[in-house]
């Protein structure tokens, strides 16, 4: 079985597992690391949101061999510790706002949401009602006003 | 109060008889301290529950007197068994809720009255889901938006029983009377200041028998922990990936699973054509011929999907062979009851509405998904599941194992909309299991739940009215649906009740009982008459998130809307003017202030203004709809866009609330339900089989259909008990949407949702019945 090597929340992990085996399921039933949700398997519903290099991806559309010894994965178990924090603030707005009802999308809507804003940091400017509506996430509970606030929130705190 | 030494002890063992109250006070709240080593305590789930009329007059309608709340409430009273919660070292109150949480808050509101009757801080209560407790026969079911309802008092009663034992625990310590002891947050302080922690006092408080003790409540004036908003307790579990799901359990040996799907619904297999190279595929363990289809077992899910791709299945015709949406709607229209055709004046003019709902998918985000280990002599089974005694019951059956051998555990599931009344996925797993003679971790596809699991039934509605001199004269309404499947216990409730029930239901069917139990009408329009008939048992249907009442209070609210603009007045004075109950007349006030009712508004922009009563409540609900070309064509990727609510006004009146912020975000969800059934979200049948097989083809409502404002009122109730709220903001929303689109459309639509005539996809394949995984993730990187 061929060899992967690459970082997971700031560990090195090298997994046996077959080169087409996409990165959600390397991560959830290999590596054990349930935060990234199914919910589609075709990179639609985003519920599976994490970040490869800093930014946001979907593993369940990557192929673990895509992955190289210096790619770096931030799954939601990861994110507060890129911030070296007990919680990211983005956490804390989540919280804050009691964001989640059933809680199933939130990882991926939390991930989601920290790639935004530092997306649009990066362009020189602040999150608009347009960029919010371009988030693709589903929250089939529909918490999605809540989420625009905590997104907004969090990023005054970022 | 009486104390444990004037109480006479009663065995609350399982099977035994209701308590013998005789020498006890009418009215009185019992509840037990239970034998054990620290403290323990439980109440009967019947506490508190008013005794079911005897019969209802007609008119009022059914609902305002006697509701499915009520019959929910009262079918535990023959069968009454114990809720406990135990107390241990620590401090901390434990409680297993024979209830299932699936985001609607009820861990967290049952936390909070436990924190209340015991005055125990909200962190040192723990709410977990009990298993499958046969013994409780219909009352372990989470459905109706009763939970709160139905659990208010029994919940308080346990906790007021454990703060009284542990108040008599300390008054032996301190040397002190009971009434000279204050108990806060956890901690009872004597007299002299001396204190002693309920840690402290859990093995103290201890009894060595069963005894019963008279309790009293807390009043509502002192209340400091109900009616406070308050956050989820499972909020940060939620945030940091913690929360554990069905799939994210480990259980030993489970190894992921997944079936290959027939091509049309519900299609079983003949036989599989490459059994052994599908064997031989990388990580598959095991595959196994059962009547949904093909399951192969996996070291990962993404093999698994490999797998069901890979497979080539001799298939049996499904269910609908040949059906489309057509067929059914004119199957529905023959089966549509006529009207009663009242005697009116001859002066007077009637109009006439006939409104189509399409197909529904109630999947959550989280998929049907189960673990299951079933042994020979055994089987315990993990799932998402608000009916765990049914699916007990259909799993020890599918299996051929006694009741008393399949434990069933009750996982916090991930979203449900009605979808997990159904052991569909437990079921499977356990039959998959057994084929196997190994445990799985059973997952549905995506592209598996539009295509061949529950839906919301397709239904259409017939209302027809009479109107003479400014008078409403009659309003008749005419529901027919394909049928509604109530197999997952409620229709047990209602056969085992049929003697008890009000008058009027009698000799109605099962589906027309719930119907009238849950339908009214909340105006004064004369003679009124909701008659329900449902033909067609092929499809797999449920309730979603609600039964009948949004299709139901959709047709009714653009009736009304035609009847006030026949009758040349504004929808909002109309309504206010005919509305009968108080609170509804409250709720829609209260939306039309806040939201602006009648304010002015750019060509194109439309409001729409609507209200329901359910639940022995009322919700209101104001939007404002952007039909602009700009906005209707608005580009967003694979997106359905088109007219955007902009903006959302809620008010709900659902009793006694006891967390408001919980409650808020019910309605945030029931109004993003109600836009999605409006607007944009149907199955299509078509030629046997649904074709909706992504999110990106059933389009519930995202956030480019999300209103920028929202705002929710909760009203003020001097109702001393809750009433529901999971369901109820659905119905009111989806019927002002629809108002705002006739009004801006100056045409009634006759089909939901107004875009179900457009396929905005590309169908993905029935064979191989799942898309492949993409391998282009990195290319998307943002």
């Amino acid at each position: 079985m061929p060899q992967h090597t690459f970082t997971v929340n700031g560990e090195r992990v090298t997994v046996d597992v077959a080169d087409d085996v996409r990165l959600l399921w390397v991560l959830r039933d290999v590596l054990k690391i349930t935060g990234p949700k199914y919910g589609c398997g075709i990179n639609v519903c985003k519920a599976c949101t994490s970040h490869v290099n800093g930014k946001a991806f979907n593993p369940c559309s990557v192929p673990v061999s895509d992955l190289g010894p210096d790619d770096e994965v931030t799954t939601i178990e990861g994110l507060p510790d890129t911030v070296d924090a007990e919680l990211h603030p983005m956490q804390e707005a989540w919280l804050e706002r009691d964001v989640a009802q059933c809680g199933y999308c939130q990882p991926g809507q939390i991930m989601a949401a920290v790639a935004l804003v530092k997306k649009v940091r990066a362009e020189g400017r602040s999150i608009t009602d347009a960029d919010l509506d371009g988030i693709r996430n589903i929250c089939r509970c529909g918490t999605y006003t809540r989420i625009r606030e905590a997104i907004r929130e969090g990023a005054s705190r970022m | 109060m009486t104390t444990a030494h004037d109480a006479r002890p009663l065995p609350p063992s399982d099977g035994a008889p209701p308590p013998d109250r005789v020498g006890v006070r009418r009215r009185s709240l019992i509840g037990w301290v239970l034998a054990g080593g620290t403290l323990a305590v439980a109440a009967d789930l019947s506490v508190g529950a008013e005794p079911a009329a005897a019969a209802v007059p007609s008119p009022p309608q059914v609902p305002e007197l006697y509701d499915l709340g009520d019959l929910q409430t009262h079918s535990a009273l023959p069968t009454s068994q114990l809720i406990r919660i135990d107390l241990d070292e620590d401090g901390v109150a434990h409680f297993a809720i024979p209830r299932m949480e699936v985001g609607q808050g009820i861990t967290t509101a049952a936390a909070m009255l436990i924190a209340e009757e015991l005055d125990l801080p909200l962190d040192k209560v723990r709410v977990t889901l009990a298993k499958a407790r046969p013994e409780l026969v219909f009352n372990q079911l989470t459905g109706g938006s009763n939970t709160m309802q139905s659990m208010f008092t029994p919940i308080r009663v346990a906790a007021a029983t454990a703060k009284g034992a542990l108040l008599r625990a300390a008054a032996t310590e301190l040397g002190a009377q009971v009434s000279a002891l204050v108990a806060k947050a956890g901690v009872v302080t004597g007299p002299t200041g001396t204190s002693l922690t309920y840690g402290q006092l859990a093995t103290l408080a201890a009894s060595a028998e069963d005894v019963a003790v008279e309790v009293s409540l807390t009043p509502r004036s002192e209340f400091s922990v109900i009616g406070t908003s308050r956050n989820r307790e499972d909020a940060l579990a939620a945030v940091t990936g913690r929360k554990q799901f069905t799939m994210d359990l480990e259980v030993e040996g489970a190894l992921p699973t997944m079936v290959c799907r027939p091509p049309t619904l519900n299609g079983s297999p003949r036989s599989v054509r490459n059994e052994a190279a599908v064997r031989g595929m990388p990580g598959v363990t095991d595959v196994a011929l059962v009547g949904t289809g093909v399951a192969v077992r996996a070291a990962t899910f993404g093999q698994c999907i490999d797998a069901v791709r890979a497979l080539d299945v001799d298939w049996k015709g499904g269910s609908v062979e040949g059906e489309s949406d057509e067929s059914v709607l004119a199957e529905l229209k023959r089966a549509e009851l006529p009207m009663v055709v009242p005697k009116v004046p001859i002066l007077a003019s009637t109009l006439d509405l006939r409104v189509e709902f399409m197909f529904r998918s109630s999947a959550a985000l989280e998929p049907n998904c189960a673990i299951a280990d079933v042994r020979s002599d055994r089987a315990t089974v993990w799932a998402g599941l608000k009916a765990p005694i049914v699916a007990q019951r259909d799993i020890a059956k599918a299996v051929g194992l006694p009741v008393g051998k399949v434990e069933v555990n009750v996982v916090t599931g991930g979203g449900s909309f009605g979808h997990k009344l159904f052991g569909d996925a437990a079921t499977e797993a356990a039959v998959i299991s057994k084929a196997m003679g190994k445990p799985v971790k059973l997952m549905w596809h995506r592209a598996d739940e539009p295509r061949q699991g529950r839906v919301h039934p397709m239904a259409t509605s017939r209302v027809r009215a009479t109107m003479l001199a400014g008078q409403v004269l009659t309003f008749e309404q005419r529901h027919t649906s394909v049928v509604t499947d109530f197999g997952h216990g409620l229709g047990e409730r209602l056969t085992a009740l049929v003697a008890e029930l009000p008058a009027n239901l009698g000799g109605l069917g099962l589906s027309q009982s719930i119907f009238t139990l849950t339908q009214e009408l909340p105006y004064n329009f004369g003679v009124v008459t909701q008659l329900l008939n449902e033909v067609d048992t092929r499809f797999n249907t449920g309730s979603m998130r609600n039964i009948y009442s949004p299709d139901v209070a959709c047709a009714n609210e653009l009736a009304v809307d035609q009847i006030a603009k026949r009758l040349g007045k504004d929808p909002y004075a109309f309504r206010m003017s005919f509305l009968k109950s108080a609170k509804a007349k409250r709720c829609l006030e209260a939306v039309a202030k806040a939201g602006g009712w009648g304010r002015s508004l750019p060509q194109g922009v439309t409001q729409g203004i609507a209200v329901h009563t359910e639940y022995k409540g009322a919700t209101a609900v104001l939007v404002e709809l952007d039909t602009r070309p700009e906005t209707v064509n608005r580009k967003i990727r694979d997106a359905v866009t088109g007219p955007r609510v902009t903006k959302a006004v809620i008010a709900v009146d659902a009793g006694l609330v006891v967390n408001p912020r919980g409650l808020e975000a019910q309605m945030m969800g029931g109004v993003a339900d109600g836009i999605a059934l409006a607007l944009t979200s149907s199955n299509h049948l078509e030629d046997g089989h649904f074709l909706e097989a992504s999110w990106d083809n059933y389009f519930y409502t995202r956030q480019w259909n999300v209103p920028p404002e929202f705002r929710c009122i909760v009203m003020p109730s001097d109702e001393e008990l809750p009433g529901g709220a999971g369901e109820a903001g659905v119905a009111a929303s989806v019927a002002a949407v629809a108002c705002a689109y006739a009004r801006a459309t100056g045409k009634v639509p006759t089909r939901f949702p107004v875009n179900h005539g457009t396929v905005s996809f590309t169908p993905k394949s029935f064979v191989p019945p799942v898309p492949e995984s993409p391998v282009d993730g990195l290319s998307y990187v943002s």
